[in-house]
């Protein structure tokens, strides 16, 4: 049995441990390891959650009975202090000797702390191991509301800085280059990037060139080569790294100019019975400060040993995308092409903190590299493309805008890549990897991918993709891919809304009693409200607490947590007296009105104890709940129509209240709305929305699937002059399907999308009745129409439900902490800073 | 607004020195939340019927500053019992008060306890 020696209990070390034992091989060897630091190896690269936390173990590896269970022998807390070439044996701090075949110098790297005057006062701190965060955090909870820098703007010290943030310090960074990540962002991209910082209350300091530390023992400040010096009472040093190369130095390994133990592409040094892998190791005279290349490190080092030909890869990709901190920031390639060897595309918008640039080659047939700061959502994609030095699109500047128009989107489909992609870097994993275990092995879920493959467990910066791989790879073997509501249910809206049809189920907790695991969240809650409001036609009233935020309270909740009321103006037709009316409620109320974009009138800044007394006044005047919280109807806009109109075809204000009326309070999977024109110059703008009339000679023509909003859509033709009674019968059934059928929070026009078959499918159901179930359809909507009530007269009228509006359950009082500013003659809440 | 913040204090069970009063189960709603007003402050408790188990935080929402979280829906992430603050539904941890999907300042959570249909907060002040 041969013997390795481990020096390093890292993450390359550990890496290489865990690369070791999944060979078969591994039984003929004896692992020993030895680490410096007093726990196991931890995820160094997720170090700053340990401020949020303060849970180490949540960041371990692997724990201690993994080792033994492998049989490997582990010492922490336990340095290296001799390497003894000739004899083959090392000797620990503790004194200990023990002998090797092979040995392994995972070592590491340190901060490199620069030689400035005064460097080693009181309050200056590094960031590289938990101790050091402990030490940190222990310094700041002594100055409450300091001021902290960090020394160094590149990717650790803005994830430091974000850290001084949440302890509740004044965060500085100051930088000696002219730009913030200087090996990853041009001078554009720092610009961006440096008001994003100032947005999150971060202070930017560049060209900076620090002379002295100042201060009495523990720091007070910094001062410059030029400029004022910087008041401080912490400082965290964020200046590069230095490979810990000193064992290796003392037993005469060949090292470089600048430090780092040289290995050649089989990770060996110049001893061949010693490796060199992860921040220690100098290969193509580079240390590489990332995670992605140790691993591949350790596993060239693993496969030698065992005697395979695995090389290190010759180029090295160093892209990277910083976490945590709030804003997005990508580069990938080589993010600063000149203009001799590429072209730049480059996209900007300071307004929304936005910059990309794609570096295309000059013949435009390949990405180069680029750059992403405020929006890195296509940082995989692109690094894709770049890699594989795959097609580009026929424009592609679209990379970074989007398609314009027509379908899909320019980045093209994920099962496009070739099967030795990379997808996930830490891990290695390769498309192909990812498919296969979906395809030949049989897991189905991102989890289970995950765990046996490894992919996403390092960054995590890979999971849309291997997510989006996952997917596809399903949907090829035909099999639907489960769309599930959350992890409460296995099982899709209209899956749900059959469940609880059929088998009569009350109320939530039964439903999740019956068919759904654990205590519900967010997500599913509201879902199933919606679903209890369609098969019952109950109000929002009766479960209260699964309802979302605005239909709780039958309201909508604003910035200041304030409310406003929207009382139904069906078809927009209000009369003098209820204007006065409104006008007076509002006036004693102290309400901001406004007319509404659906031909209506909003009142807003209503506390929570005025809604039932604001509702009880309206009632009384006439007026009903306009549903603007809920998922249901909102309103059926019209124009003026024959009455008036010179133009007019047919009465589009009667037809839009009849409308409005028989549809009012219907719980939908997400808001509808309508509209009537009484011809075709279309005043009421019908054609946007969910369903829409307009009078033409001989009927009316019916539009359904429109949608204004974040992806307009205009309507499509459902039926062609037909007269009031089919049309109103077509758009029941129309309504009625899509409720049963569309997932939650999913408009009538993104629905149509999706059904196959499209407008003609839909056509056939509701016209010619392709499924036979139209006169279900129609029973069940005229049975909605029957048993409408206004739920606002219901909550006012029922002292239980009356009683959820107080602001305290203890006290009367109300909540003195909203305040208010003037504006045009009106209120409007504080703004939020 | 940050100090707004900080008089809000995590309080753990073996700190407690006031059990206040607040007010009979039957006023708060089931698997949902209600306001309690403490001297200046406003608690948000949580009858979470569905596990038996009452939870209290501060009300304030450390997104925008908005006292807003005893309108939230509640809910489990995992194990972890949440409430989702109705207004951008960050959600929060209501044992350890962590924000779980962002990177928020954590909120303060404070001991509850049922007693001859009261329901009784725990502060350490
Ligand atoms: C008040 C109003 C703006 C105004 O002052 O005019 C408004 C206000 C809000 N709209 Fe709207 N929308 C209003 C007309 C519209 C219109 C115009 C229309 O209906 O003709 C549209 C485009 C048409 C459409 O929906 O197709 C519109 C498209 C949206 C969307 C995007 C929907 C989409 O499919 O992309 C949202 C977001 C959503 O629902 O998810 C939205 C969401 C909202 C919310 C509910 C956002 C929120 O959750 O707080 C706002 C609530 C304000 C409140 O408290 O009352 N609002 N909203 C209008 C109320 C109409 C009414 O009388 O009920
Ligand atoms: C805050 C932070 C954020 C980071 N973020 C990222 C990121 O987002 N992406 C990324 O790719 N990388 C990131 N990194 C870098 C990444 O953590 C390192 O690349 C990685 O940890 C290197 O692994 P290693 O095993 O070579 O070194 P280390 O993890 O440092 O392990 C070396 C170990 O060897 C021990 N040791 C040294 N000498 C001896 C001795 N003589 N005897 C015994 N033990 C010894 C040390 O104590 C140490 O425990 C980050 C680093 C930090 C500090
Ligand atoms: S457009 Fe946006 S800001 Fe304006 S009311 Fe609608 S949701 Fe609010
Ligand atoms: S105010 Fe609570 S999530 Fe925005």
């Amino acid at each position: 049995m041969k013997t390795i020696l481990v020096i390093g209990n890292g993450m390359v070390g550990y890496k290489f441990c865990e690369k070791f034992v999944a060979q078969e091989k591994y039984k003929d060897f004896k692992l020993i390891v030895f680490g410096e630091e007093p726990r196991v190896a931890y995820d160094r690269v997720h170090l700053s959650e340990f401020f949020e936390n303060g849970d180490a173990d949540k960041l371990t590896l692997a724990p201690r009975t993994w080792y033994e269970q492998n049989g490997i022998e582990l010492h922490t807390n336990e340095r290296v202090v001799a390497i003894q070439r000739n004899t083959k044996v090392i000797t620990t701090r503790s004194g200990r000797v023990y002998s090797y075949d092979y040995l392994i110098l995972a070592t590491g790297s340190i901060p490199f702390v620069p030689p400035i005057k005064g460097v080693h006062k009181q309050g200056v701190f590094v960031y590289r191991t938990i101790e050091d965060l402990e030490n940190t955090m222990q310094y700041a909870s002594n100055i409450p509301n300091g001021k902290a820098a960090v020394l160094g703007g590149g990717l650790l010290g803005l994830e430091a800085a974000k850290a001084i943030k949440d302890m509740g310090l004044e965060p500085h960074v100051v930088e000696f280059a002219p730009r913030l990540m200087p090996r990853q962002l041009d001078e554009e991209g720092s610009k961006v990037l440096e008001t994003k910082m100032s947005d999150m209350g971060i202070s930017v300091h560049l060209n900076k060139a620090t002379q002295q530390i100042l201060g009495n023992g523990s720091i007070q400040g910094m001062a410059f080569s030029e400029g004022d010096p910087l008041e401080l009472d912490m400082l965290i040093i964020s200046a590069g790294i230095r490979p810990r190369d000193e064992l290796a130095k003392a037993c005469g390994l060949g090292l470089g100019e600048r430090g780092g133990i040289v290995v050649d592409n089989t990770m060996r040094t110049s001893d061949p019975n010693i490796f060199a892998i992860g921040e220690v190791a100098l290969y193509n005279q580079m240390i590489y400060g990332l995670v992605a290349p140790g691993y591949e490190m350790a596993q060239v080092a693993v496969d030698q040993i065992l005697g395979k030909e695995t090389l290190m890869a010759e180029n090295i990709d160093m892209s990277t995308k910083l976490k945590l901190i709030g804003v997005d920031v990508a580069s990938f390639g080589n993010p600063f092409t000149t203009e001799e060897e590429a072209h730049a595309i480059v996209f900007e918008n300071k307004l929304q903190g936005l910059y990309k640039r794609i570096n295309i080659s000059k013949d435009g047939k390949k990405l180069l590299g680029g750059i992403l700061v405020g929006d890195a959502s296509d940082y995989n994609m692109l690094l894709q493309l770049q890699q594989n030095e795959m097609a580009l699109p026929e424009n592609p500047e679209d990379l970074i805008l989007g398609a314009r128009g027509g379908e899909g989107t320019a980045m093209g489909n994920v099962m496009d890549l070739p099967d030795d992609a990379v997808v996930c870097s830490c891990e290695s994993v390769t498309k192909g990897g990812i498919c296969c275990s979906v395809l030949q092995e049989g897991h189905e879920t991102l989890k289970s991918v995950a765990e046996a493959t490894k992919a996403t467990t390092g960054c995590g910066g890979c999971k849309p993709m291997v997510s989006d791989l996952v997917t596809e790879s399903l949907k090829s073997l035909g099999k639907t891919v489960k769309v599930r509501i959350c992890e409460h249910f296995d099982f899709s809206r209209q899956e749900l809304y059959d469940i609880v049809k059929m088998r009569d189920i009350q109320d939530y907790d039964e439903l999740l009693d019956t068919v759904g695991h654990g205590d519900g969240c967010e997500i599913c809650k509201p879902a199933v409200a919606a679903i209890f409001a369609s098969v019952y036609n109950e109000t929002a009233n009766r479960q209260e607490t699964i309802q979302d935020s605005n239909d709780r309270y039958l309201a909508n909740i604003q910035r200041n947590g304030t409310y406003s009321v929207v009382p139904r103006v069906p078809g927009g037709e209000i009369t003098p007296q209820q204007l006065m009316a409104l006008g007076r409620i509002g006036m004693k109320y102290d309400l901001y009105t406004k007319i509404t974009g659906g031909q209506r009138i909003d009142m807003f800044g209503a506390q929570l104890h005025e809604l039932p007394l604001i509702w009880e006044e309206l009632i009384k005047e006439g007026f009903e709940s306009g549903h603007a919280y809920g998922k249901a109807l909102r309103t059926v806009k019209s124009c003026v129509g024959s009455t008036w109109c010179r133009y007019g075809m047919d009465e589009s204000v009667s037809f839009a209240i009849e409308i409005e009326n028989r549809y009012k309070g219907i719980r939908s999977p997400h808001k509808m709305k309508g509209g009537v024109s009484g011809c075709i110059r279309e005043c009421a703008e019908a054609r946007c929305k969910d369903f829409g009339f307009i009078a033409v000679e001989g009927g009316w023509n019916v539009y359904v699937c429109g949608n204004g909003g974040a992806n307009p859509k205009h309507a499509e033709l459902l039926a062609e002059k037909v007269d009031k009674e089919t049309a109103v019968r077509y758009v029941d059934r129309f309504l009625m399907f899509y409720i049963k059928t569309a997932p939650p929070l999913t408009r009538t026009a993104a629905w149509l999308e999706k059904l196959e078959g499209g407008i003609t499918y839909l056509k056939n159901v509701v016209i010619h009745d392709s499924l036979n179930i139209a006169e279900e359809l129609d029973a069940e909507m005229q049975s909605y129409a029957d048993t409408y009530k206004c739920e606002w007269k219901e909550a006012v009228e029922t002292p239980e439900i009356r009683a959820r509006y107080s602001h305290f359950v203890n006290s009367d009082e109300k909540d003195d902490t909203i305040e208010f500013v003037p504006m045009r003659g009106q209120k409007m809440p504080k703004a939020w800073t | 607004m940050i100090s707004e913040l900080n008089t809000y204090e995590a309080t753990k069970l073996e700190e407690v020195t006031i059990w206040f009063k607040a007010a009979e189960v039957s006023k708060f709603p089931k698997n949902g939340g209600a306001c309690v007003k403490y001297k200046d402050k406003q608690i948000a408790v949580f009858n979470f019927t569905r596990k038996r188990v009452w939870y209290a935080c501060q009300n304030l929402c450390p997104h925008k500053m908005e006292m807003v979280l005893s309108r939230g829906m509640i809910g489990v992430d995992g194990d972890d019992p949440k409430v989702a603050c109705p207004l951008h539904k960050k959600t929060f941890s209501l044992k350890t008060g962590m924000n779980l999907n962002g990177d928020l300042n954590s909120i303060a959570t404070y001991p509850v306890k049922i007693e001859k249909n009261f329901v009784y907060i725990g502060f350490s002040e």
